[in-house]
């Protein structure tokens, strides 16, 4: 098995699961201890200090999936849908014998809803670790490209 | 012709005491009065000093269609400039912040000028002479005025002082100061950018609108509130959750709250507790603010926690956490939300930590909460295009001898907020 490869595979999956809105799957993704963030200034180090436009553990990525699911989830009448459009992730950092991964992936997101349509440009980052026989997400970076314009409301996951 | 430019009895019938019609919020020739009127009369909120800490710092925004830099000057003073060469018309920055060091020079043809606005120099002057230019610096705005750090301008050259327009709720800017041990604020961390399809007068009467939040965050809050009761009971609350879920408590705790109105529009909800009561101590802290103030003030600037003040018509703060949402308006349907946070200065990092926690999981575009915010908005603006009833109803608790006190309490769920907020309106579009 080529590690490279199967990381490669990890990530262009974790984005359908999105697109396919399998959220209990993509919820499985992530280690306990996994945070799903999206930085508002370019090149932000510090996601507690600094504003964020998302930075959530997995209790808040529960909630957020409950909520997509909820009849009292207003915002989502007409429910949202999203696209991954990816570039082939790049691994940047392999450490094969720790079971880490640094992933680069450009990418063009867009998210439907009703006549409403918005499109960006973003770089995801994965970090990525083998556990229990499994890769799983640790850490998933979002910087869109225009991560400090004034935006509408994006209510599915980059 | 104007319908309302014209006729100002026209434009005086859009407002009762008890409803408003629906062209305050959707007709573009109203929401144009409101940038030739409203906006430049009264005291408009530009940015904090923490943002300029240095001789040469700027930045910069639009205040009713004005392009303006705020730009601390040599002696530590901040002065408000029009953004505007005096030659062609130039906007003179266009970044949002940056340092000019000892002046402005135009990148079209370098026409110079001093961080005060006067005018250094123009290249081959004598081109001029003859002519009936004189040449001259930059349009300085005159009533600019600086409260705790706050700074404030009124673009119309005549009209209301500061002090005077906003009362006895600049307390709620007080609360906030003096939350720091040091008394000073630093705005730091970002701004969060939020895009508003709706006018903007829905996000600024919806800050004291406490009916909402158990309707509007059911899906949020409410969510938020029943992950935890399925946790064990052992487990330490996590800070999200201790601010999502009270947006989910019930009738009787809003209107408990309690709201207060001032002249001229400015209100805060949160008069005997709020939302943000509950949070856990931060002990170090609690101990720095009783070595800064003496036991007893400590206990009464810790003891104010109030929700939301709104500062009509630009500005809503929240003293108890060091957050501020300013209101930028485009169009009658288009409005740019800032949020920004305060490091309170001598007080504990997870302070801060946690007004930038809450700032993204309230404010941002990709917040649950503002989603079905904005919902609703939307919807009104989308809905307000029935015909039949015009009218947009103002009437929980109306009180007719309401308008006569300067101040005013009430119970938390009344409207009064928003019939003051509409008062004050049609005082300064008439």
């Amino acid at each position: 098995m080529n590690n490279q490869d199967e990381v490669i595979r990890f990530v262009v999956r974790e984005a359908r699961l999105i697109d396919e809105q399998r959220f209990d799957e993509w919820y499985e993704l992530f280690t306990d201890d996994a945070y799903y963030w999206v930085p508002v200034t370019p090149g932000q180090t510090d996601p507690l200090s600094h504003n964020s436009i998302a930075y959530e553990d997995k209790l808040l990525l529960q909630l957020r999936i409950e909520r997509l699911r909820s009849p009292l989830a207003y915002s989502q009448k007409p429910a949202s849908r999203c696209l991954h459009v990816l570039q082939t992730p790049e691994v940047e950092k392999s450490d094969p014998d720790k079971g880490e991964y640094l992933t680069r992936t450009a990418f063009m997101y867009t998210e439907t809803k009703g006549d409403d349509s918005q499109r960006y440009a973003a770089t995801a980052r994965h970090t990525l670790v083998w556990k229990e026989g499994r890769l799983r997400i640790r850490l998933k970076r979002v910087d869109l490209l225009n991560s400090d314009a004034a935006l509408p409301s994006i209510q599915l996951f980059l | 012709m104007g319908k309302y430019r014209d006729d100002p009895q026209a434009l005086e019938r859009l407002v009762e005491p008890d409803r408003v019609h629906r062209d305050v919020y959707t007709d573009p020739e109203v929401f144009q009065l409101e940038t030739e009127r409203l906006w430049p009369r009264t005291w408009i909120y530009v940015g904090h000093t923490s943002q300029v800490p240095q001789a040469g710092d700027y930045i910069t925004l639009d205040v009713a269609a004005q392009p303006l830099i705020l730009v601390r000057q040599a002696d530590g003073s901040v002065r408000v400039l029009l953004n505007r060469c005096a030659h062609k018309g130039t906007k003179l920055v266009s970044a949002p912040a940056g340092n000019t060091g000892r002046t402005f020079r135009c990148p079209y043809h370098a026409w110079t000028y001093r961080i005060d606005g006067s005018l250094v120099q123009v290249p081959l002057k004598e081109g001029y002479e003859g002519t009936r230019l004189q040449p001259q610096g930059l349009d300085v705005i005159a009533n600019v005025e600086v409260y705790r750090g706050f700074v404030f301008a009124r673009l119309s050259p005549e009209g209301i002082g500061l002090k005077d327009y906003f009362g006895d709720s600049l307390s709620s800017i007080d609360n906030l100061a003096d939350r720091s041990p040091q008394g000073e604020l630093e705005i730091t961390g970002g701004c969060l950018r939020y895009l508003h399809n709706c006018n903007w007068k829905m996000f600024v009467e919806n800050l004291n609108d406490t009916m909402h939040p158990m309707i509007a965050h059911a899906s949020s809050a409410g969510i938020a509130k029943k992950l935890w009761q399925d946790k064990p009971a052992d487990l330490p609350k996590p800070m999200a959750i201790e601010q999502y879920a009270p947006f989910a408590n019930d009738y009787k705790f809003f209107d408990d709250m309690g709201v207060r109105v001032y002249e001229h529009g400015h209100s805060f909800s949160g008069v005997n507790f709020s939302i943000h009561s509950s949070y856990s101590a931060i002990t170090d802290y609690e101990e720095q603010m009783r070595s800064a103030y003496g036991e007893e003030r400590a206990k009464k600037i810790l003891g104010t926690v109030r929700h939301n003040t709104v500062y009509y018509p630009s500005l809503t703060i929240k003293g108890a956490i060091q957050s501020i949402r300013v209101a930028r308006p485009l169009a009658a349907d288009r409005t740019v939300l800032e949020s920004w946070t305060f490091r309170l200065k001598g007080a504990p990092e997870s302070l801060l930590q946690r007004t930038v926690m809450y700032n993204r999981l309230i404010n941002s575009p990709m917040s649950v909460v503002g989603h079905d915010d904005l919902h609703c908005y939307r919807a009104i603006q989308e809905g307000l295009a029935a015909k039949g009833n015009e009218w947009i109803s103002l009437h929980r608790n109306f009180d007719p001898a309401e308008a006569d006190a300067a101040e005013l309490t009430a119970n938390g769920t009344s409207e009064i907020s928003m019939r003051n907020q509409f008062r004050a309106w049609r005082e300064f579009m008439l």
